[in-house]
This record gives structure tokens, C-alpha cells and sequence, in this order.
């Protein structure tokens, strides 16, 4: 019902939207919670496991009950608080839980089953059989409990991720929060004031009281405006800083367009920011919490704040005949606000025999109790117990207050631990909880607007000062300084089930239930009865929760403590938070300067890390992988193929002591090689590991270029710049990655001199480049390099040019090598050519191989030490047992081998403890003809010629393999040299 | 948590790879013995406390550093560059 004349909404701009399906008018400024109960709808809900009928609770982002369902489609969002959600035109809104309707759910038969469903139910019912938990008892108990569901589509709309700094955050707008960031921006600091609220101004919205000469929400909004003029000050509205993290940093969600019809376009539906703050201020205010009684879920029931929040900020009254129920003064203004307005007040109840009221034009019961609530969808009547008996008062909405906690929410993310005032039955925030915070107002338990600006000025001050700021002088504006008035009141004492939890569903019953089945620690009786862990994770309810398990224990509340509080302060959409790593974002991706050519050739691109490279470049009349990778194979082995190699890692090594690093680095000498040779080398970790392998050229005295396998480039160069700052920071010695800075193409076969001839600008031959010879070259008329190095064993280049010409190259060198009969190929055929001719990959070096496993053992030099050389001397790691690398043949005709595949003696059983080794890359060899691999086996090397059994579990495959020597082709090497 | 690189200034934590103890900073002689080789490659103290660790600015300079963090609240105390620290065999 709209109250005329209050109200922050504008009556001139309607606006309307959808609630279960029919169409509701409310203004602009409304939230979907005071549209509908503007419009009378006060059934909002069904709770999660009893099905029961809710309406709105709060005002704020602590709602346990009123959750909708917001959009349909992708851009549907389940459980949206329908007192955070502003509307807009169009908005469309459902209500969640209930089947086939909110009005008629036959699922609310769970209430009727409820003496069976207290708390630990489920763990003590649905125990056996086991089987059935996951295929019966699961399913069955989430269909009928639950919240909002997503849509199953995949999420059209767009989030970002964002950074902010400044000298101070201020979480929360209110008067503490507002006189904050004033004080801090005035005395010059960059302030970044953020509230969750579409309106900033926090209880001045929601109060009558006046500032100044003029109302709270008037100098709230004249403030607001000044800080929006400065320069230094960044207004957050609609943004939940959601947690505190060490080193001043903090989360924080933007709902930036959940109130504009802007869906799955450009702009961000929410931003999560990380704010890094010199210093913080909390001025998250309190929130009030209900008290527990009879029937108290009943929709009508709020709290006593709320209804002053709807009453004064939109110009709704959330009923015709309101009673109010509290156990402190602030109740009473509930009460006055609705009199005033010319509401009917049913009454004013108060707990406390010696309540002080003064001037009521309505009903007062001192010493009395609100023990029931009457009516199912809506209240129709609540029952007073006093001194002399019980009563009943009609009355559709009853505004509740059980007293307020400070939000202190952020001030524990550090493992904070709140502190107890007696004197205002709450909790704390402990000082020094979180470093460069200060806390202030009502979060730290100061509740009259005067005590909030005042604290706001005290904590604006302190963090200047702390930033080496001058002080500044604020104008405190006059302001109700209201003492506060509580006494404890938790629950009312009486028969049926008084609701705590309000969307989790948790009664009294169900906290004395737990104590009395020994979950005396409040950490288990939270989880023994779901307490606080729904998405509102108990603002309201979980202090008189553990209130309620300290009396069933017998113990002080400080002792019974609290539970932890942990981040995000509200739910955060996963999208929100890893926007921007979805798809393609997830990973960036790593293109080759051939990666345009390939893909137009119609090659499938794997991916390697993060780069891309080809699997195999398909021809006309053929059909599948294997055809175009055995011809690319017979490409390199008769005539001539090109491979793009250059995702490999490049480490450009300057400086006299150069050959120094790699003498430490590598496992084999590195100062000996000459200048215009290429060696092999292998690096170990200290542990005696194989960490990766690869050549380094020698291009002058002081100057080589490392290579590095694609997958540990980044490793690689790692671990240099350790050894070179943390180990030996005395070298000259200077290095960086050119991966990107050289596109390199080997050039494989017979043919590949006859190839390069035809584009070098002087051509090459035996003598003046044998094999392992490097150096610079002109590449078709472009200064680059050339090494005498192959993966294939055949006779084979690989030419370097600077990236800029990659592509060009590349195009230059397929054609040639088409037109002599080759072609290019792909990571199939170059993993063929190298299994054939045993060369190792990561594969095999996978992170448990030794040197000595892989049969390179003596590569460790005698004459220095290197990286590993002491560990990889470890009895353990150099014994005869240990499984090493061999070939392995199928011994049946064209029978397949896997790699993953587990090696044991024929004739023994499949099972741990019997494996021999296991294998570790396969391939079919049009040159072997048959299917052949690489693996380990125990004493390998000792046991060429044996047969022994492949047992791949995984794909149902068990065949015999032959052990043979890893090189399967030209073991002499004759053709690399030719 | 946030590092201030002696290079680059103060940067967020996901610019920086972290390796654990600064222990690997001494790496013993070769002949140093099965012992101090043991220690120095796998045992770690893992105390609730500060305590000196590696961290790469692989997302910056690529300086390695020495960071003297709380491990439970992670506050810094300190951090310099590896380089000017007297670890390491000659």
C-alpha cells in the first residue's frame, strides 16, 4: 500500500514489470520487494525444505526469503534478492521452490512431515543401503528442496574483472561511511566510497529523523553530490565490497546493469574489482535480526527496520494494521514513523516491563510477548502473551526487532574474531582485526546518527594522519542521539517450531536438538543443522542462533563464540569473478608466423601449451589422419618436408661467462664446443631429474642461442635467471627468450640442401656445413641463421629468419619442397620420424626419468659440476632395476600398441607391483611397417629381444611387444650425415 | 597480497611465481654429503611465523626476490633482490 506523500521513489516515471507471469506497476527508485508490496503481494516465496509460504523480511542484502528468479533463457539469474533488484521496464521476475504455483504448492506436504525432518535427518535416514544415496535418496532430496535453477545455457551476458587504487576505501554510505569519505577527501586523499545500495545514504533513506534543519536523506543526498564533484573521490553505488584480503586488498561486485534492460551486449552486466586500498574504513552499518517465535515466517512478519526502510525510502506501507514487537527502543520508531503517516499501529508490544514510551497514539503492552502468528499465506493475527494471559490483536504485518549486530563481516576475513558488548547484546568488530582498517558507526556498535558522524570524522581523521595527511575541520551536523536501549530477547518460549534460519529452515528446535546430540561446538551444530549456510549464510539469524546453543549448553554467548566468516560478504556470480576467462579467454593463444598458411591448407590445429601448431596438412584423396601422416612421413624420408619448429623456446645467451652457464646448466661441456657447431644438451633438476633437452649453437666466442621443447620454455628460462641471480650472480652473463623474435622452419630429407640451395644466397655443401654446423646466412636476400641440426634423422636444417618474414618463408619452402616432391608436415609426422629414430620428448622426460633412464646417463660430465650432478649420483636412481628406455615392437602383424599401456611378463598377472615399465609413445612406422614405441622396462636395455605383454586397462587392449634397441632406423646415423 | 619489487615497485601477487624456502639460495658443495644435500632439496621448516622465501617476478623484470613474509598473515617485512644476497658456491 503506497503511503502519500513519503517516499524517495519518483511518481512521475512508472514503471512496470512481471512477477510470476502478471504485470505490476511500481516507480522508479522501487526494488522489486516494495513494488510488490506497494501493489499488495506480500507472498514472495516458498522456504527451501518445508515449502513454507515467505514474504519479505529485510530491505537489504541480507533477505533470507523473497529470492526470485530474474529473465528467461541465457540471461536468466536464479535466487536475486527481490529487496536488492531495482526494477526497470520489462524486468521479469518468477518466484523459486514452489510446484505447480507460489499460491499452490503441493510440496509444502513437507511441512506437514516435518516432526520427521528436524535437524540431521537426512544423515541419519537416508544411510543404507549406500547404493541408494547417489541413485535414489539424492535426486529425490534435490528436487524437492532447492532454490532457483540455472537456465542450462550458456551465460550470454558479458562481466568484467577490474583494478581500482586509492589511498582509502569506504565501505558503506551511510552517515558514518559519508562523514568518512568527506573528512578524507577534503583533507585531499583519493577516496573510493562504495555502497551496495542503488541510493547512497544508508539509514538516512530509511529514518525520519533530521539532520541539520532538513531531512536525513536531503543532506545525505547534498553530501553525496559534494563528494561526486571532487576530483579525488570515486563513488561505487550498487558495488558489495564482498571481502578483505591481506596488503589492503579488497573484492568487490558492481552490479553496473542488473537494473537496466542492458542484456548480452558489450556493456558488463556486473564488474568484480580489486580494489588496493592504503586504508579502509567499514561503515557497513547493522543488520537487525528478528525474534524467534511461533509462526514467525509467516509473510506479514519483517522487521521493524524494514518497515521503516519501505515505509519512509518508498512510500510503502507493508501493511494496513501494523503491530511492532522489540526488545529495544529503536522498535518504538517504527511504531511513531507509521502513526505519523497515518497508518493504523495495532499496537506497540515490548518485552520490557520498564520500556520507556512516550507520547504513543497507539496501544502499548509493556512486558509482553509476541508467542504466534495466525494466517498461512498472509498474517491475519499475532497472539500476545502477558503478565495476566494471552490476547490476540488482527493485524497484517508485524514489524519485529530483536536488536541489531553490527555487521562485522569483513573485519573476521583475516581471521579476525568479533568481541561481545553485554551491553548491547551484539558482536564487535575486534580492533586491529584487519591492518589499515578502522571500523565506524553502526558496525561498530555506535547507532544514533551523532554517534555515526562522529565516528565518521574520528575515522576519516585517523586515516589521513595515517597517510601523512593534514587534518581538515568537518562541520558536524546536528543529528537524534538516541541512547540504545536492549535487553536480551532470542526466542519466546512456547510450543511448535519458531524459525531462526529463515531460508535454510532452521527452528529452535533444531539448535536445542543439536546440543542435546553433543554438536555443542558452534561449528558443528551449524553444519549438524545447516544453520547460516544458505546464500544469506545467516545475517540474521546466526547470532541468536549460537544465543540459543549457549543456553541449551549452558554457557556465556563470548565462550559459544561465533562461526567463521568467510568471503564473498554476498553471493558472487562464478561468471563475475572469472570474467574474462571464458572460451578463448580462459587461455591466450600463441599463433606461428605459418599458423594463416596452415590453416588455409585445411590442417587441424592442436594445441601445444598455448601455441598452435598442425597436426597434418590433408591432400586431395585422402581421407584420414593416417594417410596424410604416413605420406608426410615419406615426404621427409625421400625427398624433402618443411615443419614449422618454431614454438620451440629460444634463449638468446651474451657475455664471457655465457659458456660458463651452460657448462652449470647442462649436464655435458658446453665451453669446449666451437664457434659454428650445434651440441645436444641435457639439463637436470637438483633433484637428479630430467628437466628438458635440446640444442645450443655456438654463433660467436661469447654469444649462443639456446632451444628449449615447446613445453618448458618458460621452465627453462626460469631456472636460468635463478642460477644466474640466485646462484651465481658474479657471471657476466646475459639472456633472453627470442622465441617470438625468429620464426625457424626445419627443412627434412635428402632434398634439403637441394632445397636451400635454391634460396640461400651462397650455397652450402658438405664441407663447409657437416652435420652440427651453424651459422648466419642470407635467406632469400634476409639476413638469418642456419643450423646443420635434425629431429628426423634424416639429412636436415633448420633455418631461422626474423618473425617479420616467417610467413613468406614459409610459403617460399612448401612450394619448393612440393615441387621437388615433398611438402610440408605436421606434429604427426615429425612425432613419427622421431619415435622411429628414438629421440625423446616429454614424453619420456616426463618428470620422473633419470639421465641414466633414458640411456644418457654418461652425458653427465666427470670434469665439472652441473645442476643434478650430485642427486642424479643416487644409488637409487642409477640401479640396474630401474625401468629404461627401450623400443618396443608389435609382435603380431600390424597389431596396435597404445601409449599409457603397462608392460609385465607374459604369463603374469596384470596387477601392481608386477609391472615391468609402461609405455610411453607410439606410432605406426610405414618405414618398420608395423606399429612400434618407445617405453620403459625394468633392465630394458639387458633385455632387447624378449617378449613380454602390454596390458592397456584404460582402452581394453592386451597384446605382446618385443623389446628392441629405441633407434628403429639408420642406427649408424649415415643418412643424417649424408 | 601485493610485493614490492626493489625493480619495479609495489605489484600485485599475480605477477610473481613463488618457489618456497629461501634455502635454495645455498646450494652445498657437491661433496657436501647425502645430508646437507637432503636438507637443502627437501626438508623445510613450515613455521607459523615469517620466513624468508623465493618468489620470480616472472611478470615483470623476471628479478628474483627474497621476500621475508608472515605466513599466516602474510605480511611483508621485507624484500630484496636475490642477487645481492651472499648465497650460492663459488
Amino acid at each position: 500500500m503506497r503511503v502519500a506523500g513519503k517516499g524517495l521513489i519518483d511518481r512521475d516515471r512508472r514503471i512496470s514489470f512481471r512477477f510470476d507471469g502478471r504485470s505490476y506497476s511500481g516507480f522508479k527508485g522501487d526494488t522489486v520487494a516494495s513494488a510488490l508490496l506497494a501493489n499488495g503481494v506480500t507472498l514472495m516465496g516458498r522456504s527451501f525444505k518445508y515449502h513454507r509460504p515467505r514474504g519479505v523480511l529485510t530491505a537489504g542484502s541480507e533477505e533470507p526469503n523473497a529470492l526470485i528468479t530474474t529473465g528467461r533463457g541465457a540471461g536468466q539469474e536464479p535466487n536475486v534478492r527481490a529487496t536488492m533488484q531495482e526494477i526497470w521496464e520489462g524486468l521479469e521476475t518468477r518466484s523459486q521452490n514452489a510446484w505447480p504455483t507460489l499460491d499452490f504448492d503441493l510440496m509444502a506436504v513437507n511441512d506437514l512431515a516435518a516432526p520427521f525432518l528436524g535437524a540431521g535427518f537426512y544423515y541419519k535416514t537416508f544411510m543404507w543401503p549406500k547404493a541408494f544415496w547417489e541413485a535414489i535418496y539424492e535426486p529425490v532430496i534435490r528436487k524437492a528442496a532447492g532454490l532457483g535453477a540455472l537456465s542450462g545455457e550458456s551465460n550470454a551476458d558479458n562481466y568484467e574483472r577490474a583494478y581500482a587504487f586509492c589511498d582509502l576505501l569506504v565501505i558503506g554510505a551511510g552517515p558514518a561511511g559519508l562523514m568518512a569519505a568527506l573528512t578524507a577527501a577534503r583533507g585531499g586523499a583519493d577516496v573510493i566510497l562504495a555502497d551496495e545500495d542503488s541510493l547512497m545514504g544508508g539509514r538516512l533513506n530509511a529514518e525520519s529523523g533530521a539532520v541539520g534543519h532538513q531531512p536525513g536523506a536531503i543532506w545525505a543526498a547534498e553530501t553525496v553530490a559534494e563528494l561526486a564533484g571532487m576530483d579525488n573521490v570515486r563513488l561505487m553505488p550498487r558495488t558489495t565490497v564482498t571481502g578483505a584480503y591481506d596488503g589492503g586488498m579488497f573484492g568487490a561486485l558492481e552490479r553496473v546493469n542488473q537494473h537496466t534492460a542492458r542484456r548480452g551486449g558489450g556493456a558488463p552486466l556486473e564488474t568484480f574489482w580489486r580494489i588496493a586500498a592504503k586504508r579502509s574504513v567499514l561503515a557497513a552499518g547493522a543488520i537487525e535480526r528478528p525474534i524467534a517465535f511461533q509462526n514467525n515466517d509467516r509473510p506479514g512478519v519483517m522487521t521493524a527496520g524494514a518497515v521503516r526502510a519501505y515505509l519512509n525510502r518508498w512510500g510503502v506501507s507493508p501493511g494496513r494494521k501494523v503491530a511492532v514487537f522489540g526488545n529495544n527502543d529503536d522498535a518504538h520508531r517504527t511504531a511513531r514513523d507509521l502513526a505519523a503517516a497515518g497508518v493504523h499501529v495495532a499496537g506497540l508490544i515490548d518485552s520490557r516491563p520498564d520500556a520507556e514510551v512516550e507520547g504513543a497514539e497507539f496501544p502499548v503492552f509493556k512486558g509482553a510477548q509476541v508467542c504466534n502468528a495466525a494466517g498461512r499465506k498472509e498474517l491475519e493475527a499475532v497472539t500476545l502473551r502477558t503478565a495476566t494471559g494471552e490476547e490476540a490483536i488482527q493485524a497484517d504485518c508485524l514489524a519485529v526487532s530483536g536488536g541489531w549486530n553490527p555487521t562485522v563481516n569483513l573485519t573476521c576475513h583475516l581471521s579476525g574474531r568479533p568481541t561481545w558488548r553485554e551491553d548491547i547484546q551484539a558482536f564487535v568488530p575486534t580492533e586491529g582485526a584487519v591492518p589499515g582498517m578502522d571500523v565506524a558507526g553502526a558496525c561498530n556498535g555506535a547507532f544514533s546518527t551523532h554517534a555515526c558522524f562522529e565516528a565518521g570524522i574520528v575515522a576519516g581523521r585517523a586515516a589521513l594522519s595515517a597517510l601523512g595527511r593534514k587534518s581538515v575541520d568537518v562541520k558536524m551536523p546536528k543529528a537524534e542521539d538516541a541512547p540504545y536501549r536492549v535487553q536480551a530477547l532470542w526466542a519466546v518460549a512456547g510450543k511448535g517450531r519458531a524459525w531462526l534460519d529463515f531460508q535454510n529452515d532452521v527452528s529452535v528446535k533444531d539448535i536445542k536438538q543439536a546440543a542435546v546430540e553433543n554438536f555443542k561446538s558452534v561449528e558443528h551444530m551449524k553444519r549438524y543443522t545447516t544453520q547460516g549456510m544458505a546464500t544469506d549464510q545467516g545475517k540474521n539469524s546466526n547470532v541468536a542462533a549460537l544465543a540459543i546453543l549457549a543456553d541449551a549448553t549452558g554457557r556465556g554467548i563470548p565462550e559459544t563464540g561465533t562461526t567463521t566468516f568467510r568471503p564473498p560478504y554476498t553471493s558472487v556470480a562464478i561468471a563475475a569473478m572469472g570474467a574474462g576467462a571464458q572460451g578463448a579467454g580462459f587461455a591466450p593463444q600463441r599463433f606461428t608466423t605459418s599458423h594463416k598458411q596452415s590453416v588455409e591448407m585445411g590442417a587441424p590445429m592442436i594445441e601445444a601449451g598455448l601455441w598452435y601448431r598442425p597436426s597434418y596438412f590433408p591432400r586431395a584423396g585422402e581421407s584420414t589422419w593416417r594417410q596424410s601422416c604416413d605420406r608426410e612421413v615419406g615426404h621427409v624420408r625421400q625427398a624433402v618436408g618443411v615443419c614449422d619448429v618454431s614454438t620451440l623456446g629460444k634463449i638468446d645467451i651474451q657475455g664471457p661467462d655465457a659458456a660458463k652457464l651452460l657448462d652449470f646448466a647442462y649436464t655435458n661441456m658446453f665451453s669446449t664446443l666451437k664457434v659454428g657447431r650445434v651440441r645436444y644438451g641435457l639439463m637436470l633438476r637438483e633433484d637428479g631429474t630430467v628437466m628438458d633437452d635440446g640444442t645450443t649453437a655456438r654463433l660467436r666466442e661469447q654469444h649462443f642461442v639456446m632451444t628449449t621443447t615447446t613445453a618448458a620454455a618458460g621452465n627453462v628460462m626460469r631456472h636460468l635467471e635463478f642460477v644466474t641471480q640466485s646462484l651465481h650472480p658474479e657471471w657476466q652473463v646475459a639472456f633472453t627468450s627470442v622465441t617470438e623474435q625468429w620464426a625457424q622452419f626445419a627443412v627434412a630429407g635428402p632434398k634439403s640442401r637441394d632445397l636451400l640451395n635454391e634460396i640461400l644466397g651462397k650455397p652450402i655443401d658438405s664441407e663447409g656445413w657437416p652435420f652440427m654446423a651453424c651459422g648466419e646466412v642470407e635467406v632469400a636476400g634476409v639476413p638469418g641463421r642456419l643450423f646443420r641440426i635434425s629431429f628426423s634423422g634424416e639429412h636436415a636444417y633448420e633455418v631461422a629468419v626474423p618473425a617479420r618474414y616467417g610467413a613468406s618463408l614459409f610459403k617460399l619452402l612448401e612450394e619448393r619442397a612440393r615441387a621437388m616432391g615433398g611438402g610440408a608436415y605436421g606434429m604427426e609426422a615429425l612425432n613419427v620420424l622421431r619415435i622411429e629414430k628414438g629421440f625423446i620428448t616429454h614424453a619420456e622426460i616426463e618428470g620422473r626419468a633419470t639421465a641414466f633412464d633414458v640411456g644418457m646417463g654418461r652425458m653427465i660430465s666427470a670434469k665439472k659440476d652441473c645442476i643434478g650432478k650430485t642427486m642424479a649420483a643416487r644409488p637409487g636412481l642409477v640401479e640396474e632395476t630401474r625401468p629404461q628406455l627401450v623400443g618396443l615392437k608389435a609382435v603380431e602383424h600390424m597389431k596396435v600398441i597404445t601409449a599409457g599401456g603397462h608392460l609385465y611378463e607374459v604369463g603374469a598377472e596384470a596387477k601392481n607391483g608386477n609391472a615391468l615399465g609402461h609405455v610411453s609413445s607410439v606410432c605406426f612406422s610405414p618405414d618398420v611397417g608395423g606399429y612400434i614405441g618407445l617405453g620403459f622396462v625394468r633392465n630394458g636395455p639387458a633385455r632387447h629381444g624378449d617378449v613380454i605383454r602390454l596390458v592397456d586397462g584404460l582402452r581394453g587392449l592386451e597384446t605382446e611387444v618385443e623389446i628392441c634397441h629405441p633407434v628403429f632406423l639408420d642406427p649408424e646415423g649415415g643418412r643424417v650425415r649424408g | 597480497m601485493r610485493i614490492d619489487c626493489p625493480i619495479c615497485g609495489e605489484r600485485e601477487r599475480r605477477e610473481f611465481y613463488y618457489r618456497g624456502e629461501a634455502v635454495a639460495l645455498d646450494r652445498p658443495a657437491p661433496d657436501a654429503g647425502e645430508e646437507a644435500w637432503e636438507h637443502y632439496l627437501h626438508l623445510r621448516e613450515n613455521p607459523a611465523g615469517e620466513r624468508r622465501e623465493l618468489w620470480h617476478h616472472d611478470g615483470g623484470c623476471g628479478a628474483w626476490l627474497v621476500v621475508t613474509r608472515h605466513t599466516t598473515t602474510h605480511v611483508i617485512a621485507e624484500v630484496e633482490l636475490a642477487r645481492d644476497m651472499k648465497g650460492g658456491a663459488a
